[in-house]
């Protein structure tokens, strides 16, 4: 229900928008549209030197400064170096597959969770709940050391598995969620609990059915989160076959030494894949991200 | 009776996933964490023995420690104001209702899409002193280049200003989502009291937005005070010591220094830091809102 408002309002032109009687083309309007164009452009900035440095050959990128019709031209030939090498593709395939497993155990943990704080009384309900409010806090940086040693014990260093579990619970998801069930009328699920449907068959048919814009915002929250995460993977995969995208990148970084087109062209093709899914699905994306950000309200 | 405790049973059987991990990879290495900041424990394990609180004694005195400190709080100063500020002025700008509204939304937006990495490269070869784009433009204009990240007096606002760069669209999209919530007739009403745009801004605006403001000023100081990668990436806490974070080096007593004892105790004394920042936060929100 919050989440309809929200996706109303973040999305809505309706609301916004010049109103009748107030000159479109105002003097005030115009300073504030370019204003706007500059920091919109300021902020593209960056992107666009990356890609201009990774389109230039090494000699081009590596000589002047500000060049836009660099002597030996634009191509992809940086790319298509990276690609060849071979790890970006691999270090990719490492990063959506530990980001796929932490967001499913997350959402499934959390959300069952969640369903238990909000609608079932059990004992030690309240301890757990306060230790999972004290966890918010708690920096997941800051552990790291005796994680690591943990993860030697467990023999987990340098698996999959290592780098998926520490990061596949949230506590700040399942009190998002918690909060989203509470909103979820009992009397739907009484109706199906006298007909004799167990707890289990009432989540899954009735709350999670009925939950799916909260679910996918808070899929999408931490698939960002596992996508990009950098010091877990980095502290715990030391085997190149095994690491992350950013984690790859960062070991391989100064291997590139001067080729600036090169390097330009794998931090280009590492932001790729969640623009790409940004732009085809920018409004689900903004919509998950500010009700998470919120905490579900 | 035995219906309560099937309940009870079915509760935990909801919780238990959820437990297990939370348990196992937050409770159990906080709880571990404690005990070996009073141990000499080493990377490899050997040199476990109790020290008391000679680690604890040793990080108060460590003029690295309080350097890394000082150099945390300063960043989250720097980082904080303008990471909300600007955010709200840039959420109030796109909320005017202008053309190109995608667009806008767009540009602030997608660098925090960004991992880490990926953004220290873009940085490092804007700053790159013979060769990045912003010597080049100052050159243009016969200004002198500028060692932004080897400069121990500019290194800290380069590190800023990438950061500032790259998580300002969180914010954004936050106050974006607030503004929009606010209702349109508290505007008709003050319009027909002639109240201008300004007036309007602070007198109705802005104060509808301190919850958002408090939530967004809790989440940043948080964040900022846990940073790492970006500075671990840009600088490695260089030049000699002055961006170094509290982060930095927890990860580099334990694992360039292999003292995961000491290491730990950092961790402890920062976490206390964390909490009563978080704590007079939470008394400062309270009372705001209670008047």
């Amino acid at each position: 229900m919050s989440t309809y408002t929200l996706s109303r309002g973040i999305n809505g032109r309706i609301k916004q928008g010049h109103k009748p009687g107030e000159n479109p083309w105002s003097v005030s309007r115009m300073v504030a549209l370019l204003v706007l164009a500059f920091l919109a452009a300021t902020w593209l900035v960056p992107f666009a030197w990356a890609v201009l440095t990774s389109l230039k050959s090494e000699a081009d990128a590596g000589a002047s400064s500000i060049s836009l019709n660099p002597p030996d031209g634009l191509g992809l030939e940086a790319y298509r170096k990276v690609l060849s090498a071979g790890d970006i593709p691999a270090w990719a395939w490492n990063s959506l597959l530990t980001s796929i497993a932490i967001t499913l155990i997350t959402v499934a943990t959390s959300a069952l969770a969640g369903y238990a704080f909000s609608r079932i009384s059990f004992r030690g309900r309240r301890w757990l709940y306060a230790a999972i409010i004290a966890a918010i806090i708690i920096p997941p940086q800051l552990l790291i050391v005796p994680l690591f040693r943990q993860m030697l014990a467990f023999n987990l260093v340098d698996t999959y598995w290592g780098i998926i579990l520490p990061q596949a619970f949230a506590p700040a998801m399942v009190l998002i969620l918690k909060r989203f069930f509470d909103q979820i009328p009992v009397e739907l699920e009484d109706a199906a609990r006298v007909d004799g449907a167990n707890r289990l068959r009432v989540f899954w048919s009735i709350v999670l059915p009925l939950s799916r814009p909260i679910l996918a915002a808070v899929a999408i929250f931490v698939f960002i989160g596992a996508w990009n995460n950098f010091l877990w993977p980095f502290i715990v995969t030391t085997d190149a076959d095994l690491m992350t995208l950013p984690v790859g990148l960062q070991t391989v970084k100064s291997a590139y030494g001067l080729q600036y087109a090169q390097n330009m062209a794998s931090a280009i093709l590492a932001a790729l894949p969640l623009v790409v899914v940004f732009l085809f699905f920018q409004r689900q994306i903004i919509k998950g991200i500010a009700t998470t950000g919120f905490g579900g309200q | 009776m035995s219906n309560r405790r099937g309940e009870s049973l079915t509760g935990w059987a909801f919780a238990a996933p959820f437990a297990v991990l939370f348990a196992l990879f937050l409770v159990v290495p906080a709880i571990y964490g404690l005990y070996l900041s009073f141990t000499g424990a080493t990377l490899t394990g050997s040199g476990g023995e109790l020290l008391g609180f000679a680690n604890y004694a040793e990080a108060l005195t460590d003029p690295d420690m309080w350097r890394s400190l000082g150099n945390t709080l300063w960043f989250t100063v720097l980082s904080t104001v303008p990471l909300v500020v600007l955010s709200l002025a840039f959420a109030l700008l796109v909320n005017l209702g202008l053309p190109g509204r995608w667009l806008w939304r767009l540009s602030f937006f997608l660098p925090y899409l960004l991992a880490s990495t990926v953004v220290v490269m873009f940085w490092s070869w804007m700053y790159n002193p013979k060769l990045g784009l912003i010597n080049g433009v100052l050159a243009e204009f016969g200004i002198a280049p500028v060692a932004w990240l080897q400069d121990p007096n500019v290194a800290m606002i380069s590190v800023v200003v990438t950061t500032l760069w790259w998580t300002i669209g969180f914010n954004f999209l936050l106050y974006l989502a607030a503004l929009q919530n606010i209702p349109e007739q508290q505007f008709e009403a003050a319009a027909i009291d002639g109240a201008g745009k300004w007036r309007q801004l602070f007198s109705i605006v802005i104060p509808q937005l301190a919850p958002t403001t408090g939530l967004i000023l809790t989440l940043q100081i948080l964040a900022s005070l846990k940073v790492f990668d970006q500075i671990y990436m840009l600088t490695n806490g260089g030049p000699a010591g002055s961006t170094r974070s509290v982060v930095q080096y927890i990860y580099e007593s334990g694992f360039t220094g292999y003292r995961f004892g000491y290491s730990s105790a950092i961790s402890y004394l920062f976490f206390a830091i964390i909490v009563l920042v978080s704590l007079a936060q939470y008394k400062l929100i309270n009372r705001r809102s209670s008047v």
